[in-house]
């Protein structure tokens, strides 16, 4: 095993946006707060496998709450492996299996015992496409994690608070009935976001959520983060490092199955400690 | 140049022979639709359709009791058909990529290729045989012999159709494997579900093989299911084999109002299947 697999930097996160050129953040400004809060996602040890087919190797990383951590590195580094292993949505594919300690609020998600149905309501996901069900209106596509799972309370309520917390309440508001396929492909994301949001997750994960939009959309997707961040913990994995750079407080870099380095955004992308991550952000690979 | 023109030529030829090969095609079913029609049509009165049939040489009379029957059996065999050949086919898509799967699915490629008359020899010996009598229920238990594989296989295939990302979608919602399969992918799929339903019932309000030793025929109303039941089909067969010119008009007739019924059930199909799973996620 790698050394630097074993040692896990813990580091506040910033509750900045954060840009490439924006400076490093002092550490008087960070929020000593949320550093003395128990994490929210404490992985260690985490392996998958495809069959016979290593796909993570021994990830160690802890993600505090109410923070963004994003995922870099190239194609079939094990990024997206990664994040659906944290609702184990990885299992549900023939001969996929993981293991290690997972602990969400210092509960282990891996043990045979833990439901994984149960789970998933509090580790929500978004997809790369946006997959909202097409025999669905607006409004019951938001409404479908409550009527499926059988959650009462007002729907209506929830149907506008969450369309409200994903930006797309002024624009869909006079067509709630319509069908979810009459949105355009950046409204139908974050359609799927609030349907993600409709079932009160602790956790969102989102694998690339707009790597299939186009520029506008996808800022609004961004703008979104950082609108949820102050109440959800998420991980987005994204192939666009100047997004990661944008929306997130920590970076982790993964590369052929190894989480390289973990740290804050700033530091990963202006001053990262393993070589590999210093040419993947320089655009010297991947 | 002259490559030019020598494939403009072939061109020219391919597409005639591709026009003569369609014509080739719909003649015999404009043919067919034309016969029906124009012998058929002169004895379609509203009659037709309300009345009992008369015995040789006396006027008027007609397949009330058949149509009934036909819908009557049809009903029972979409009773029995529709949730084992339904269930079948989510079976074979959610569950069906091991060996059990390629059993049931083998088993029902060799059902579909049954003959319908051999259907009928075992619903005889299935239904009628123990029952010591012809009844409707006998009837239905052969129609939906047949209607079972092809239910179980189309079933299969729409479910197939439905994007594994509206599964993951559920999933991810948490959403047991179990409620996404029935109220998400089987909902998306419904459309094609029920174009598939009426096909099937299509072809089996048209066969007559599995019914002439099972429902028999009867010559008056009934919707009794263990008594003989007419149909459409067999009152046809029985009329086109009689000496009676008279019969035969109304074989002609029975015919025309069997095809408009099969036709119209085509044409739902068809209408319901345009727009199924338009515009779902790739």
């Amino acid at each position: 095993m790698n050394a630097f697999q074993e040692t896990t930097v813990v580091i506040p996160p910033s509750r900045r946006m954060l840009d490439l050129q924006a400076k490093p953040v002092a550490p008087a400004l960070r929020t000593p707060a949320s550093a003395q809060e128990p994490p929210k996602l404490q992985v260690e040890k985490l392996d998958a496998w495809y069959g016979k087919t290593h796909a993570l190797h021994g990830v160690n990383l802890v993600v505090p709450p109410r923070s963004v951590m994003a995922a870099i590195g190239p194609s079939g580094c094990g990024k997206s492996t990664f994040l659906r292993c944290l609702n184990r949505m990885h299992e549900l594919i023939p001969g996929a299996r993981a293991e290690g300690t997972l602990l969400l609020d210092g509960q282990n998600l891996l043990g045979r015992d833990v439901d994984p149905v149960s789970l998933r309501r509090r580790v929500g996901m978004v997809f790369q496409r946006p997959n909202p069900f097409p025999t669905l209106s607006i409004r019951d596509n938001v409404a479908a994690g409550l009527k499926l799972n059988g959650i009462g309370g007002n729907h209506d309520e929830i149907v506008e608070r969450t369309l409200r917390q994903s930006a797309l309440w002024d624009e869909v508001k006079d067509r709630l009935a319509a069908s979810a396929l009459s949105l355009s492909g950046g409204q139908q994301q974050r359609l799927c976001i609030a349907r993600a949001l409709a079932v009160e997750p602790e956790v969102l994960l989102m694998d690339e959520p707009a790597s299939a939009l186009d520029p506008i959309a996808t800022a609004k997707i961004e703008d979104l983060i950082h609108e949820l961040k102050s109440r959800y913990t998420i991980l987005i994995v994204t192939h666009n490092m100047q997004q990661a750079a944008r929306v997130s407080d920590q970076t982790a870099f993964f590369y052929m199955g190894d989480l390289i380095e973990v740290g804050p955004t700033e530091k990963i992308f202006t001053n990262p400690s393993e070589k590999r991550t210093e040419d993947y952000v320089t655009g010297k690979f991947g | 140049m002259n490559r030019l023109r020598w494939r403009k030529g072939v061109n020219a030829f391919w597409t005639m022979m591709s026009g003569a090969a369609v014509l080739a095609a719909v003649l015999p079913l404009a043919s067919l639709l034309w016969l029906v029609i124009s012998h058929g049509a002169p004895g379609l009165t509203p009659g037709f359709f309300t009345s009992l049939p008369t015995p040789v040489g006396e006027p008027g009379g007609g397949v009330g009791n058949a149509i009934v029957g036909t819908f009557f059996m049809v009903g029972i065999a979409s009773l029995l058909a529709l949730p084992v050949g339904i269930g079948a086919g989510i079976f074979l898509a959610e569950k069906g990529d091991g060996k059990l799967g390629s059993v049931v699915r083998f088993t029902s490629e060799v059902l579909s290729g049954v003959p319908s008359i051999v259907i009928g020899i075992v619903a005889y010996g299935l239904v009628v045989a123990r029952m010591k009598h012809f009844s409707a229920l006998a009837g239905g238990v052969a129609l939906a012999l047949l209607m079972v594989p092809s239910l179980a296989r189309s079933t299969e295939e729409f479910i197939r159709l439905v994007p594994s990302a509206l599964r993951e979608a559920s999933l991810a919602l948490g959403v047991p494997a179990w409620k996404t399969s029935l109220r998400v992918i089987l909902r998306t799929a419904m459309g094609g579900i029920v174009t598939a339903v009426l096909l099937a019932v299509a072809r089996a309000a048209g066969e007559t093989a599995p019914l002439l030793f099972t429902a028999l025929n009867n010559q008056y109303w009934n919707t009794d299911p263990l008594q003989p039941t007419a149909s459409l089909t067999v009152q046809i067969y029985n009329y086109a084999i009689s000496p009676y010119e008279d019969w035969h008009q109304k074989a002609w007739t029975a015919a025309l109002v069997l095809l408009l019924l099969v036709g119209l059930l085509n044409f739902a199909a068809r209408f319901l299947s345009r727009n199924r799973l338009q515009g779902a996620p790739r």
